[in-house]
């Protein structure tokens, strides 16, 4: 399985991400310029975190104009599997790939952290590893990972089961305290109607290896390892 | 592009006025040298590039005599002073570029664009030698925060918002820029109220065989300018950066550059990559001063000139004159120089990352930099004479002696012979703007991009991976400390910054690494006052006979005079940066305790050319302390036949009067900085990483600020976990100086109790005692001697101060 991590001018997690792949997973990785729309055949995209177009006029708001996102989007619709981390997440909300938005964080303060996630659906190509319920530590660094949407669009994701992850206590309590960012409803990772889009603000890639103090995000790379072996 | 032909009119020459030669901070004298390198009078532009490049910034007029007494090599060092960083061999093929430098004066005008900018310009100085920045640091020194009626109200106003600002700027341009920080130091004291420091320290790796230097060679190679579009911005910065500032500087507000980080990330994919294409023969950043530093520096180097028009300089604003372009400080522009014919492979790459790249001029054989606008000539001078041979200043050195008393001052004293609630002292040095909590500033900063941060801010020195080296989960690491102490160099300038390396030294051996290479960033007053010299001077030998010491030569640096606001002068600073190696990152000692049961060991050195007692139990600091003294104490001292009881009484006390303990709860700074034994310290390195390559021990904390007490409490309140200290007198003899004296060379560990044999027999072999002082574990911090508490209190209390004082400061409202 092969897997291709875009590079937008101002990605500047594309190196972190690659390097899981390549030396964690030790799959096949390759990087895919944001000026072209030709995905090279992988299997999943990974849209990494970083400052793509320097995060000018709001994040995001410039990279879902680049011709990497128009193939992007059809390579969603065929039910190829997208991740999108941290500003991966609000390249994605701006492109209509997922609902809502990321705003400005409550604190007005970018954030850099370790935080901890509940697992709130085991039922997708991203978490199928995971069980519901289950906490993850996985660090967060972002100045725009508010996230919001209307009462309607949170009612359906409730109700689909699209909620991914929830800011939450080292025990799994979703509090306002545990809340790093203001999000709506502590979310902190959101699935697309076909489950085949995952965005999340928190870094799996920079919580792969105990050397970094956490493997907890490894095991959203794992889940995705996994459903791609047994399509 | 038609080459200057080389019979032409001189440079039309400029009406020279007192008022003009003012302007442009130029002496009458330096006037004169400037006639005579020229043999003529000046053009406009050719007054401006003098001006910027013979400022104290650029020439380092009046330090460079002393810089010279640093010691700058080793096996270890590729490069040293000169080069836009210093290079040390890593090993397996690597290299590691790194250097600190100073952006006070634009921090304090303008706090978020000033820091931001020396975030910038010290990445570029890295990623111009080829090197990918691996993680950044800073220095931060501000005024008080905390009201405080001695203090107006508008000066803690001002204050805060430059701790914002700073903090911002140096947060958006580095989290943008891609590159974690690791920390470094953030530090308040009212000398630096109207002149905050803002040092920033960049360190970069780079194969050995692919490293780039500023230097143009290859007549008839092309010159190309890549990046950003010049603009009007920070014209004279350097030359500000020399001044002192009065009141209106902040007038001066334009002279700060603006800085995107956006551009500068492009920058650094897009040099890389040129780089790789082999075609670039030389390159530097446009720092201070800009194109002209940048020209006739490469020039220089090279022995070659560079000819360059104006007219093909992307600029940002119109009808911009020669001297603005010449004296722009408009960031995240270099200059390089490439092959002949292989200039399109170059331009290919910058157009690929969207950035401008156009050739500006060519290579000559001859040491001069001439550059045209609109087809006249308006600057030919010789490199030279910018550069080697500007001018050197041996100002008049005087002597420096502190103002503040040897002894302590008569509250002290009456404070020293109450008695005192140890565990009340304890939480008020936890919540004091030193000591508490920085977490504040931590977490604006990405300290994890790159996924190579193995120890990031908060604990004693950042350690980073290294991918690609030694064995798959076994890579290098290096280990990188930053340090200074302004108000013990201004008690003692010399000892002080002798400190200021051997601090930063042993915060990096304690993570297990060898520390192999330092730099300096130099920020005093006024060198035109004989005084403010004296410290330079001084705190120059100091460094040198410390780094000498501890086998950590000087590398690069940056000087940064002239640190006075209305004739108030700074804390003589000198602050350190030290860059260590690991063989095994796995192997990294983190500063905190790391499970509960474990034995907490005290090590400190047997005072050399003494031989070690094995009988002696567990005196606290090296040299047993008493204030005031008892009687029946003093016996004690003199039974065991050391030196006169008195005289080592009143050297602790004095050294007492340096501690933070003694600015914060006594209310007065008096006396010297703690004693330092090079030798041991050096000593006490190789034992570090002696236990660290055995795996002997779980954590290593310095004791530094606040003394034993606040390294226990800060490992305990940061790990969760509690500590038992129980001591017989021994320890304790006067409980006070125990706790809360700065001895220098002095460290806690913990360690399995099993290991606790091994690590006292290795300690003996390096001339330190290792003690047995207590255990991990619990919710409280629990000292006591003949279990007889001095101090208790649960971690939850303790945290309270810490964690929350500074951001609480920063958010109190500070009323008139």
């Amino acid at each position: 399985m092969k897997f291709g991590v875009i590079v937008f001018p101002g990605s500047n997690c594309d190196h972190d991400t690659y390097n899981v792949i390549a030396e964690i997973a030790h799959q096949p990785v390759q990087f895919l310029w944001h000026d072209s729309e030709d995905l090279k055949s992988v299997d999943a995209v990974l849209v990494p975190g970083g400052f793509a177009y320097g995060d000018y006029l709001r994040t995001g708001a410039i990279a879902r104009f680049s011709p990497v996102m128009d193939a992007v989007k059809k390579f969603a619709a065929g039910g190829g599997l997208v991740l999108g981390i941290c500003n991966g997440f609000q390249i994605l909300t701006e492109s209509g790939l997922l609902p809502g938005a990321l705003m400005r964080n409550a604190g007005l303060k970018y954030i850099c952290k370790q935080v901890h996630l509940r697992t709130e659906t085991a039922d997708s190509a991203f978490t199928n590893s995971l069980e519901k319920g289950e906490v993850l530590q996985i660090p967060i660094g972002h100045a725009e990972g508010n996230y919001f949407c209307t009462p309607e669009e949170l009612k359906r994701l409730e109700a689909e089961d699209r909620i991914a992850f929830r800011y939450a206590t080292a025990d799994g309590a979703v509090t306002a305290e545990a809340n790093p960012n203001g999000s709506l409803s502590n979310i902190a990772g959101v699935l697309n109607e076909g489950r085949n889009v995952l965005g999340m603000m928190p870094h799996p890639d920079r919580s792969s290896e105990k050397l970094l103090g956490s493997v907890d995000g490894w095991k959203v790379f794992e889940s995705m390892i996994g459903a791609l072996a047994a399509k | 592009m038609n080459p200057i032909p080389s019979a032409v009119v001189p440079p039309e020459p400029v009406a020279v006025t007192p008022e003009l030669l003012t302007q442009h901070s130029i002496t009458p004298e330096e006037y004169d040298r400037i006639l005579k390198a020229l043999g003529r009078v000046p053009s406009l532009t050719e007054l401006g590039i003098y001006s910027v490049m013979w400022s104290e910034h650029c020439s380092y007029k009046s330090s460079k005599v002393h810089l010279r007494r640093l010691p700058t090599k080793s096996d270890r060092v590729v490069q040293g002073p000169g080069e836009n960083a210093g290079i040390i061999d890593v090993g397996d093929g690597w290299a590691c570029a790194f250097k600190i430098e100073s952006h006070n004066h634009p921090s304090y005008i303008e706090p978020h664009q000033g820091a931001a900018t020396g975030v910038g310009g010290i990445l570029r100085d890295i990623f111009t030698m080829g090197a990918r920045p691996l993680a950044v640091m800073d220095s931060l020194r501000f005024g008080p925060i905390d009201s405080d009626a001695a203090i107006e109200p508008e000066l803690i106003r001002k204050n805060h918002s430059i701790v914002e600002g700073v903090v911002e700027g140096i947060a958006s341009y580095g989290n943008c820029f891609g590159v974690p920080n690791l920390g470094g130091e953030t530090k308040f004291e009212a000398c630096y109220s109207g002149n905050p420091l803002v040092n920033a320290f960049a360190l970069g790796l780079v194969r050995q065989d692919e490293i780039f230097y500023g230097k143009a060679s290859g007549t008839g190679n092309p010159v190309i300018y890549v990046g950003a579009k010049t603009g009007r911005d920070g014209i004279h910065g350097a030359t500000m950066a020399s001044e002192e500032f009065k009141e209106g500087s902040e007038q001066k507000r334009p002279n700060v550059q603006v800085g995107d980080p956006f551009m500068e990330k492009l920058l650094l994919e897009a040099c890389l990559e040129a780089m790789k294409t082999g075609a670039i023969v030389g390159i530097q950043d446009m720092g201070a001063a800009g194109l002209t530093c940048s020209t006739c520096e490469m020039g220089a180097r090279g022995g070659v000139g560079l000819d360059v028009e104006l007219d093909f300089v992307p600029q940002r604003e119109t009808g911009m004159t020669s001297y603005e372009i010449m004296l722009s400080e408009s960031q995240e522009r270099m200059l390089l120089v490439a092959e002949k014919g292989r200039e399109d492979e170059v331009l290919k790459v910058f157009a690929k990352w969207g950035l401008d790249a156009v050739v500006v001029g060519t290579v000559k054989p001859e040491s001069r930099l001439r550059i045209r606008h609109h087809g006249v000539l308006v600057a030919d001078i010789p490199n030279e004479s910018l550069t080697d041979d500007a001018p050197l200043y041996h100002r008049p050195v005087g002597t420096w002696k502190t103002p503040l008393p040897a002894e302590p001052p008569v509250h002290a004293q009456e404070e020293l012979t109450k008695d005192r609630d140890y565990t009340a002292d304890l939480m008020k040095l936890l919540g004091s703007a030193n000591i508490s909590s920085k977490r504040w500033v931590h977490e604006q900063y990405d300290t994890m991009v790159q996924t190579n941060t193995v120890q990031g801010p908060g604990g004693e020195a950042g350690v980073m991976r290294i991918k690609g080296t030694g064995t798959p989960g076994h890579e290098r690491g290096l280990a990188m400390a930053l340090d200074g102490n302004g108000r013990w160099c201004y008690l003692d300038p010399k000892l002080g910054a002798m400190h200021a390396v051997a601090e930063s030294a042993r915060k990096v051996a304690l993570t297990g690494a060898e520390p192999v290479a330092a730099t300096n960033c130099l920020n005093f007053g006024n060198p035109e006052k004989p005084e403010i010299m004296a410290q330079l001077s001084a705190a120059i030998d100091g460094i040198a006979e410390a780094c000498t010491a501890l086998g950590t030569p000087i590398t690069g640096g940056n000087v940064s005079l002239y640190n006075e606001t209305r004739g108030e002068g700074i804390y003589p600073t000198p602050v350190l940066g030290i860059v260590g190696i690991l063989d095994d990152v796995t192997k990294a000692v983190p500063a905190d305790f790391q499970q509960a049961d474990d034995a907490i060991i005290l090590l400190w050195p047997v005072p050399r050319g003494e031989e070690p007692n094995p009988d002696l139990k567990v005196p606290f600091t090296p040299e047993p302390m008493r204030y005031p003294v008892v009687e029946a104490e003093a016996e004690v001292v003199a039974d065991a036949d050391s030196e006169d009881p008195e005289a080592t009484a009143t050297a602790e006390l004095a050294a007492f009067g340096s501690s933070e303990y003694a600015k914060v709860v006594l209310g007065g700074v008096w006396g010297t900085p703690p004693s330092l034994d090079l030798e041991a310290e050096a000593d006490l390195h190789t034992l570090l990483r002696a236990v660290a390559e055995r795996e002997l021990v779980h954590s290593a904390k310095d004791i530094s600020d606040g003394g034993i007490a606040i390294a226990l409490a800060e490992s305990a309140i940061r790990s969760g976990i509690g500590a038992k200290i129980d001591q017989d007198e021994s320890l304790l003899i006067h409980p006070l100086f125990g706790l809360f004296a700065e001895p220098a060379s002095t460290v806690i560990l913990t360690a399995k109790s099993a290991d606790v044999d091994e690590i006292e027999k290795l300690a003996d072999e390096y001339g330190f005692i290792a003690a047995r002082i207590g255990v991990t574990g619990g919710g409280n911090l629990e000292i006591s001697v003949n279990h007889e508490p001095f101090i208790s209190a649960s971690l939850a209390e303790l945290r309270e101060p810490w964690a929350e004082s500074l951001e609480a400061a920063l958010h109190r409202e500070v009323l008139a």
